[in-house]
């Protein structure tokens, strides 16, 4: 269960800088090979809020399909499963450029 | 009373925390001279009998350590305490999210238990567990992964996130492979789907296969130059 650790930073960087305004929303980019599972860290964010300024705060995650590009060719392929594979020469010899993200991107509050 | 909603562009890592602290240590460790494997595995893979074994080997040729993180019992420092080398055990936090893993944090808290300046290779022995212990970084030069092929051939495709972030994958067990019907060949192409080319060594820590190599391996990248 990564998932709780995860949310549990999660909030802890919501709530530094929220700064004592009340967090309605928190942005959370999320690269899919991160192997998070989307259920499980909204359950665990929900449970950690509790009696902090992110209590009741919607987590919005956006999940951040899987890019390379080829060290061989050169050209970009959107990757679906392993062996990621470039889709123009079949190497496997890729750069990962998405799909190891986990950040928060924004936070919406209220300013009481 | 009027409300006034606002949005701030943050851009934070998750892990940022953590990555930060993690490098702290590494600076520890470096200042200290000390190579520091985080040695990681599903729970039951053989990571403390692969130990055994390797302080049994390394006895003379290189001052070895260990951290050792459990969830809450001491029995693998335990079996390790025979070897008299420097030895720490970590007990997880029960409490929220800390107990798949060992973090940076954690490890920071047993190193004021250690004499890194004694020590050439610290071996961090992570909580058991496929999935969580490979996102925490804790200031380490290398991750060694054993697996043990009683879990099957198809872990690197539903759990590729730790195989890919092994430099070294010691599959573990393989006295047991005349009375399974694990594939070797097929984990072996698993394991270059998600990692291509990683380092792997076919090991028993039962018979002793592979150790040797696994030694080398491991005075290779730690010995005092
Ligand atoms: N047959 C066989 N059993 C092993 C081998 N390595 C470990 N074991 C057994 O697997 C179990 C778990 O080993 P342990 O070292 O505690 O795993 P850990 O949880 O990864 O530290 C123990 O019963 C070991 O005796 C091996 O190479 N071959
Ligand atoms: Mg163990
Ligand atoms: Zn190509």
């Amino acid at each position: 269960m990564h998932e709780l650790a995860i949310a549990d930073s999660i909030v802890q960087i919501a709530d530094r800088h929220a700064n004592g305004r009340r967090v309605t929303k928190v942005q959370l980019k999320v690269g899919h090979l991160r192997q998070v599972v989307p259920s499980a860290l909204a359950f665990s964010f929900e449970l950690v809020a509790q009696g902090t300024s992110v209590e009741g705060a919607e987590l919005e995650m956006e999940e951040v399909p899987v890019t390379g590009s080829c060290r061989g060719c050169g050209v970009e392929s959107r990757l679906k499963e392993f062996p990621l594979q470039c889709r123009a020469c079949g190497s496997d010899d890729l750069r990962v450029l998405e799909g190891e993200e986990l950040f928060v991107e924004s936070l919406e509050m209220e300013e009481v | 009373m009027h409300r006034t909603a606002v949005k701030q562009v943050v851009m934070e890592g998750v892990l940022d925390a953590n990555d930060a602290l993690a490098q702290a240590n590494r600076t520890q460790f470096d200042e200290a001279g000390t190579y520091v494997v985080n040695l990681m595995s599903s729970p039951g893979a053989g990571k403390t009998a692969l130990l055994e074994r390797t302080l049994e080997r390394m006895h003379g040729k290189l001052r070895l350590g260990v951290l050792e993180g459990d969830v809450q019992t001491t029995l693998d420092a335990d079996r390790l305490s025979r070897f008299h080398v420097p030895l720490v055990q970590v007990n997880t936090d029960p409490g929220f999210g800390g107990e798949c893993h060992l973090d940076a944090n954690m490890v920071r808290s047993g190193l004021s238990e250690l004499s890194l300046n004694d020590m050439d290779v610290l071996v961090i022995e992570n909580v058991g567990n496929l999935v969580c212990p490979a996102e925490f970084k804790v200031g380490e030069n290398t991750r060694v992964m054993v697996y043990s092929i009683t879990e099957g051939e198809e872990k690197p495709l539903k759990y590729p996130l730790m195989f890919r972030s092994a430099d070294l994958v010691l599959v573990n067990k393989v006295d047991l492979l005349e009375h399974l019907d694990f594939d070797l060949e097929q984990f072996l192409g698993y394991l270059d789907a998600v990692n291509p080319g990683v380092e792997r060594i076919l090991a028993s820590a039962r018979t002793g296969q592979g150790v040797d190599e696994w030694c080398s391996w491991l005075e290779e990248r730690g010995a005092p130059s």
